[in-house]
């Protein structure tokens, strides 16, 4: 790991001031992504600034229709908060399932989004449960906050504060998981509120994305039958030592058919 | 760039002049003596240098030290009694052969007492994945596995050495 210079602001306004400041600088959430990438010198930032130090960014709370979820939660306090159980199971469990259990405990929601690998798990539920991206700027809509592979809509200089999602009427994420890392393969989580279906995947491609010939299909009906002949197609998907683009394709269509029985 | 760090580890107060980018994995071996903790990997992925943060399992490689400060750290060497009594979880591996070398018992015990601390009452396919993140080149877990139950489900123990 290169060196560099540690912050530990108290404030939300500390933490923007200095990441003004220090134009090579980078934000440290849970750092179970940012540390293995320092050490493997894929990046060497000049400053670490620190938000574990934020309380505002930590915590669940249910506003409204909402479960709002700071962005330093951890996967735990996710996986284990009875507001999130009890509103979006889901959710609970998509969290409970990242990684392992230490992964968990430092990990955050807020890092997770931000980082935006494909093969990250929140990224399926912001998409599939049409979540909000808080941050200190603006509210970014899901789909129009994942850009690319590890690319997302996010400014240099900008900090993810809450996630919102609004509380569907059922929910289910499904994940073919990699038995070495645990990351997904494939995952899918499937939402219905009112006539409304969202069909969020990640895993697949490079970016977390809208299966929407899925979603026309469950708003007719909402059954694992209605999805059994629509297909996705390979074309934009990745293909890698894990699989093939096909293989892909269609591992999301049996997740999503698991997620409609399951919700 | 060196700076102070204090931090209580195993009940007591410790400081040490590291860099931001020491590792608490390092602070505990290099500067504390705490050999204890085991670096396997150095890549979050095998659970050797598991302890405990303000009472949660963490992977110290995976920690900057300077982000332990003022917290309390637990290490392997913190679980026994100071007359050398051992802690229940250790007394369960060595009972039910939970290890071999050796090598990823800190990590392992740490987890496990993690383990019984959030999951009391777990089956055994509970206990399998919550050891998602530690790895075994020795045992094949069998004696892990009825360790950490003898201790959180000692009814749920179907002890192959005991047979
Ligand atoms: C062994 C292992 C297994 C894993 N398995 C899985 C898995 O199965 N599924 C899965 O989804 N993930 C998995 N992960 C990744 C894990 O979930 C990470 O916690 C997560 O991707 C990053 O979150 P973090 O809080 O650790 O962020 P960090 O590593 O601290 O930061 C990641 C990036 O996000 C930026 N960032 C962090 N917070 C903010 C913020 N609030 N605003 C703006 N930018 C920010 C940082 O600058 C950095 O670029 C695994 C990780 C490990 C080590
Ligand atoms: S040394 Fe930390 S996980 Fe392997
Ligand atoms: S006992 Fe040797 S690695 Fe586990």
């Amino acid at each position: 790991m290169h060196n560099f210079a540690y912050h530990a602001p108290a404030s939300l306004d500390a933490a923007l001031k200095l990441i003004g400041e220090k134009e090579d600088g980078k934000i440290i959430a849970g750092g179970m992504t940012l540390l293995p990438t320092l050490k493997q010198r894929l990046a060497a930032p000049s400053d670490l600034i620190d938000l574990a130090g934020l309380p505002d960014l930590r915590g669940v709370k249910k506003e409204g229709g909402h479960i709002v979820i700071g962005a330093m939660t951890t996967h735990y306090e996710v996986a284990t908060s009875d507001v999130v159980k009890a509103a979006i199971p889901a959710l609970a469990h998509l969290a409970s399932i990242i990684g392992d259990p230490a992964v968990r405990h430092r990990g955050t929601i807020g890092g997770s989004l931000a980082n935006s690998d494909p093969a990250a798990d929140y990224p399926g539920a912001a998409m599939g449960l049409n979540a909000t991206i808080v941050t200190n700027k603006r509210a970014i809509a899901a789909e129009d906050y994942f850009l690319g592979l590890f690319e997302t809509a996010l400014e240099r200089d900008e900090i993810i504060v809450s996630v919102r999602f609004p509380i569907p009427e059922k929910a289910a994420y499904q994940k073919f998981r990699h038995p070495a890392s645990g990351y997904a393969v494939a995952g899918v989580m499937v939402s219905k509120t009112g006539a409304q279906v969202r069909v969020g995947v990640t895993g697949a491609g490079p970016n977390a994305f809208r299966a929407r010939d899925f979603e026309a299909a469950l708003e007719k009906s909402f059954t694992a039958e209605a999805i059994k002949d629509v297909k996705m197609s390979p074309d934009s998907l990745l293909s890698d030592i894990h699989c093939s683009a096909e293989y892909r394709a269609h591992l999301v269509g049996v997740l999503a058919r698991r997620a409609v029985a399951q919700a | 760039m060196k700076s102070k760090v204090t931090l209580t580890v195993n009940g007591k107060e410790r400081s040490a002049e590291v860099e931001p980018r020491t590792l608490l994995a390092e602070l505990l071996r290099d500067h504390l003596g705490l050999t204890g903790t085991h670096v396997g990997c150095d890549t979050t992925q095998c659970g050797c240098c598991v302890v405990h943060v303000d009472g949660k399992a963490v992977k110290s490689c995976t920690m900057l030290a300077v982000q332990a400060a003022g917290k309390q750290v637990t290490t392997i060497e913190g679980l026994a009694k100071p007359d050398g009594t051992l802690h229940p979880m250790q007394e369960a591996f060595r009972e039910h052969h939970g290890l071999q070398c050796g090598f990823c018992t800190p990590g392992m015990v740490m987890m496990a007492v993690d383990i019984a601390r959030r999951r009391p009452g777990a089956d055994e396919k509970t206990v399998r994945e919550e050891l998602e993140g530690n790895l075994c080149r020795c045992t094949g877990y069998q004696g892990i596995v009825e360790a950490i139950l003898s201790v959180v489900n000692p009814g749920a123990v179907k002890d192959h050495h005991h047979a």
